[in-house]
């Protein structure tokens, strides 16, 4: 057992004007991580306390948050990795709900927009499942593994600035969907991906696939679609021919 | 309950809160000094059209210590502003080859490879080779 002091960013929609930091003296035991000192807060100190979370596996993306500053999933941010106070605020550039608990409406707008779903280029077949080869999944798998969990977003500084971005994830989904062979999408969500406040709103900073709890790397996506968009361009204004 | 969302004001402090913010605005930066040494050049052309008295005007500026000193700088940024580019370029160029991809070194590698020999030709033109 050891102690760890917790300074939360605290925000009562009702009562406060702005938030203020609060500070918990929590007895953790060497394997927690932050959600383990978080749940014992709000179980012994104080029950007011709110934010989310739900698999305590890295898997559902629900309890990302600020910890020291670096976006994080509080369920995969071990508390022995940290020396002093730990800070906990909420994500960032999200407007705060209450406490750790973030607005996350535009995220979800935002992901719905770039159709991150199978648009059949063919029609389905007629009988048994569609099929890919290894080297078909492989071409995608990566983009799959994004758990919506925003913190690309908190890490993202043009995100910040420019909130009509897109944003890491979304494109990363988008994206997903475009490189599958079964998918025939990619010109109707280039009005999204392709535009000036999708893909070309970014200047690389490069910092979503840092944080990326999951490894998708949505940098690299954002890059990929930047020069597959910059490619159709040429085709259609300068070499109109090879264009379908 | 009254829904009352707090949105915190975006400060320029995001840039020192982790080493990689601030390796981006260099990268950012870089592209001042970059940008003021292709003027130079421009402005060197033009005094080349005027004559060998412009001309030499312009050498002897060249050789001044500010100059030297902002071409350290200029060379510093500009080799700074490409290696981080082409460490990136894994990211923006994946190449897959049946199931596996391309290690990210080769990829990188090669446009270190290619700079090594434009460059080459350049200097080779230029007769500094």
């Amino acid at each position: 057992m050891r102690q760890v002091e917790l300074e939360v960013l605290r925000y009562h929609p009702e009562t406060d004007r702005e938030p203020h930091f609060q500070r918990y003296r929590v007895e953790c035991q060497e394997e927690w991580v932050v959600l383990d000192a978080l749940n014992h807060v709000k179980e012994t100190l104080d029950p007011t306390l709110s934010y989310r979370w739900s698999c305590h596996m890295a898997v559902c993306g629900s309890c990302g948050m600020m910890v020291n500053g670096e976006p994080k999933l509080a369920c995969k941010a071990f508390l022995r990795d940290y020396q002093g106070v730990i800070r906990v605020e909420p994500l960032r550039h999200f407007p705060v709900e209450r406490d750790l608990v973030t607005v996350i409406d535009d995220f979800v707008a935002k992901l719905a927009r770039v159709k991150p779903y199978l648009i059949p280029k063919d029609p389905p077949p007629e009988a048994g499942e569609y099929r890919q080869t290894p080297a078909q999944l492989k071409r995608y798998k990566q983009f799959t593994l994004c758990i919506n969990c925003m913190l690309c977003y908190a890490a993202c500084p043009e995100y910040g600035l420019i909130p009509q971005y897109l944003g890491p994830a979304a494109i990363a989904l988008g994206h997903r969907w475009n490189r599958d062979s079964r998918d025939g999408g990619r010109e109707a969500r280039g009005e999204e991906l392709a535009a000036k406040e999708g893909v070309w709103e970014c200047s690389f900073v490069g910092a979503c696939s840092e944080v990326c709890p999951e490894h998708v790397d949505p940098a690299g996506a954002i890059q990929q679609v930047k020069i597959e968009s910059t490619v159709d361009w040429y085709q259609e204004h300068l070499m109109p021919w090879l264009k379908k | 309950m009254n829904r009352n969302p707090y949105l915190r004001p975006i400060t320029s402090e995001w840039i020192f809160r982790h080493p990689r913010y601030l390796r981006y605005m260099v990268r950012e930066f870089s592209c001042l000094f970059i940008g003021g040494w292709t003027l130079l050049m421009v402005w060197g052309l033009k005094q080349l059209a005027e004559g060998p008295a412009a001309w030499a005007a312009f050498l002897e500026l060249l050789r001044s210590p500010a100059s030297i000193v902002f071409h350290l700088l200029a060379l510093a940024f500009a080799i700074y502003h490409s290696v981080t580019w082409f460490n990136l370029t894994p990211k923006a160029l994946p190449l897959q080859v049946g199931e596996g991809f391309v290690p990210d070194w080769v990829i990188a590698g090669a446009h270190y490879a290619a700079w090594v020999v434009v460059s080459s030709c350049v200097l080779i033109l230029g007769g500094a080779l």
